[in-house]
């Protein structure tokens, strides 16, 4: 079995991240960059279908020359090889752009399997899965809390409100999985030592064969305007309980349309 | 204007000196102290005890034990890498950096560095997965500087050895599988691998203890444990032997007690700025900065000996004298910060709500242990007049 797990380097979830005033893309000097934390669940996935069925787990990632430490890190947590889509081109590229790279650098490899994090933590769309999808024909198998894969069919526990749907489709397929699904391991010191000698190609727009101006911030589908800081909190009303207290706090929850 | 805070080895640019390995297994073992550590130290050390067996195996899979020796299924790191993680481990808890050091650095170092093929096949993969525990039995009660005065004896019968004697101050020696022992013998100081359920072998948990309470402490007692010709270490006869195997500990020290006084600095920062008195916060007074200076500088000069040390190890050029500079700095430093720090916090600085007082006690026996400050300075002493003044 061939597994391409794509994975995304995100600003560190905890860190106090910052646009750019030039062209409002993130500040990626602003934050540390860290494996986005639902991809860490696909990594684990995929390792743990191939210790039980054989195969080989390549991860994907688009993104700027640091994006290579996410690799590594997933490199060291098992996987096998990496790809890295670099190229100042794809810089600000909107969800649609990165489904046409992802798409372009994982068709004709032989992948039985394509896992994603249900989201990233930092634009949280949860859209380029189904569009790599889309682009590549392929059936899409979203929120998975669990994975299956019998010879060549793929069945999934999709998360629900209400519980969960079985849905099964042949591979190849994409699959993207919630943090239900498994606990990811932490890589092993032998693992972060032989990452650095796996191999990692890397490719260009041109590699794709993707003309550079239909990728990047000018192409993308919307842009930001204008962006400004979270306000400061304001200070809290504070009501003083002379009998009527819960009247007006659920007067106040009222006005709120909290209740 | 005020700007954002920085951390005070983030002020070092220190992992600038870091290769972008040694910075992931960095990360990885303060991950683990993060999450698997850190949330429950408090109650094991309120508790007086730690579940070591679970500890051991949880360890063993993140690679930690005996990490920096080669093959028999361990890692092989560099020992720059090795430092930093005792680093992080002792930023979690004294004990808990204990607990990896007497395993990989006293006891499966000493199987490692003098012991036979059989010894490492039967021990060390099975020690580094941490199915297998390992204590090491060098100081007694009666001799702790000066180990060369030790009365545990062991004397041939036949082709076998009978070992009699005790061990004091033995981490991990309640619950361990095996036990390298030194002890006296007609060849002088000998090493020997003594499995725990030999007859005649105990193991007693020293209680009542106000430092290094996340940490089992134990005397062993040898009652004329019988052991085969072969349980003897073949590759070094002498106080050479056990020595080597310190030094190995020691330089783990040099790198762990800073990770504890960062703990501490970090804590006293983030809880200065967080304390009103006087309508503004304790960080904004100038004698409370004077001290988180003092600290820094203390805290990032010990590191950069530290990264120091562990570039000269990984040459092969770091000499005991070094480790001594190291261990008498760091350690010295360390509880100095961790005090320092305890009066910031005032109150709640004696409560194990707080990492600080617990890490300031644990620094107590970090302080003594694996060499007191008076050998280590009397070691450098030695070094720079070529006078033993402690004999």
């Amino acid at each position: 079995m061939k597994i391409a797990v794509c994975v995304k380097q995100v600003p560190d979830t905890w860190a106090e991240k910052r646009l750019k005033p030039e062209d409002s893309t993130l500040d990626r000097e602003s934050a540390e960059g860290v494996l986005n934390e639902l991809d860490e669940y696909a990594v684990e996935e995929a390792l743990r279908l191939i210790e039980a069925q054989g195969g080989e787990v390549v991860v994907v990632s688009m993104g700027p020359e640091r994006a290579g430490e996410t690799i590594r890190k997933a490199l060291s947590m098992g996987a096998d090889a990496g790809i890295h889509i670099v190229d100042d081109a794809l810089h600000g590229s909107d969800a649609i752009a990165t489904s046409a790279a992802l798409a372009k650098a994982l068709e004709g490899r032989g992948f039985d399997l394509i896992l994603f994090g249900s989201e990233s933590t930092d634009a949280r769309m949860s859209v380029v899965p189904a569009m790599v999808a889309e682009r590549l024909g392929l059936p899409q198998l979203t929120f998975a809390q669990k994975v299956e894969v019998d010879g060549s069919t793929v069945r999934i526990e999709r998360q629900a409100e209400y519980g969960y749907d079985s849905i099964e489709a042949s591979a190849p397929v994409v699959v993207s999985v919630v943090e239900k699904i498994n606990e990811p391991r932490y890589p092993s010191f032998k693992g972060i030592m032989a990452a650095k000698k796996k191999p990692v190609d890397t490719l260009t727009v041109a590699d794709l064969g993707l003309e550079p101006v239909t990728v990047g911030l000018a192409a993308a589908w919307s842009a930001v305007d204008e962006f400004a800081a979270r306000p400061p909190k304001a200070a809290g009303t504070v009501i003083a309980d002379d009998g009527a207290g819960g009247v007006k706090i659920a007067d106040y929850l009222s006005q709120q349309k909290f209740i | 204007m005020s700007s954002a805070p920085r951390s005070p080895l983030e002020l070092f640019a220190i992992d600038h000196l870091l290769t972008e390995e040694e910075r992931a297994i960095r990360d990885v073992v303060r991950d683990f102290v993060e999450r698997r550590i850190k949330p429950e130290v408090a109650d094991w050390f309120e508790a007086g005890t730690i579940p070591a067996r679970r500890l051991a195996l949880e360890f063993g899979e993140l690679g930690v034990l005996g990490m920096h020796l080669e093959g028999y299924g361990c890692a092989g790191t560099n020992a720059v890498s090795y430092g930093l993680a005792a680093m992080e481990l002792e930023a979690g808890d004294s004990g808990i950096r204990s607990l990896v050091s007497v395993q990989g650095s006293l006891a499966m170092y000493a199987i490692h560095a003098f012991g036979s093929e059989e010894h490492k096949r039967e021990w060390l993969p099975r020690m580094a997965k941490g199915e297998a525990v390992g204590c090491f039995g060098l100081t007694e009660a009666d001799f702790g500087s000066n180990p060369s005065g030790m009365r545990t004896s062991a004397k041939r019968d036949g082709d076998d050895w009978l070992l009699s004697g005790s061990k004091m101050w033995i981490t991990n020696g309640t619950i361990a599988d095996v036990a390298i022992v030194w002890a006296q013998t007609d060849d002088g100081i000998r090493g020997f691998v003594v499995p725990t359920d030999t007859p005649g072998f105990s193991a007693r948990e020293i209680h009542k203890k106000l430092s290094l309470r996340a940490s089992l402490t134990a005397e062993l007692i040898f009652d004329g444990v019988r052991l085969p010709a072969d349980a003897v270490l073949p590759g070094v006869q002498g106080l050479k032997g056990p020595l080597a195997c310190l030094n190995e500990a020691r330089f783990g020290i040099a790198f762990g007690t800073l990770g504890a006084a960062r703990d501490c600095l970090e804590t006293a920062i983030s809880y200065a700025l967080d304390r009103e008195q006087f309508d503004k916060p304790i960080a904004a007074y100038q004698m409370t900065q004077q001290k988180f200076a003092d600290m820094t500088l203390e805290l990032g000069k010990g590191m950069l000996l530290a990264l120091h040390l562990g570039r000269l190890k990984d040459e092969h050029l770091l000499r005991p004298e070094q480790v001594s500079l190291g261990k008498l700095n760091n350690a010295r430093e360390a509880l100095a910060i961790a005090r320092e720090c305890r009066g910031i916090l005032g109150g709640n600085g004696i409560t194990l709500e707080y990492p600080v007082i617990r890490h300031m006690n644990n620094l107590e026996s970090v302080y003594t242990y694996e060499g007191t400050n008076e050998m280590h300075t009397l070691v450098i002493g030695q070094a720079l007049t070529g006078i033993p003044a402690f004999r």
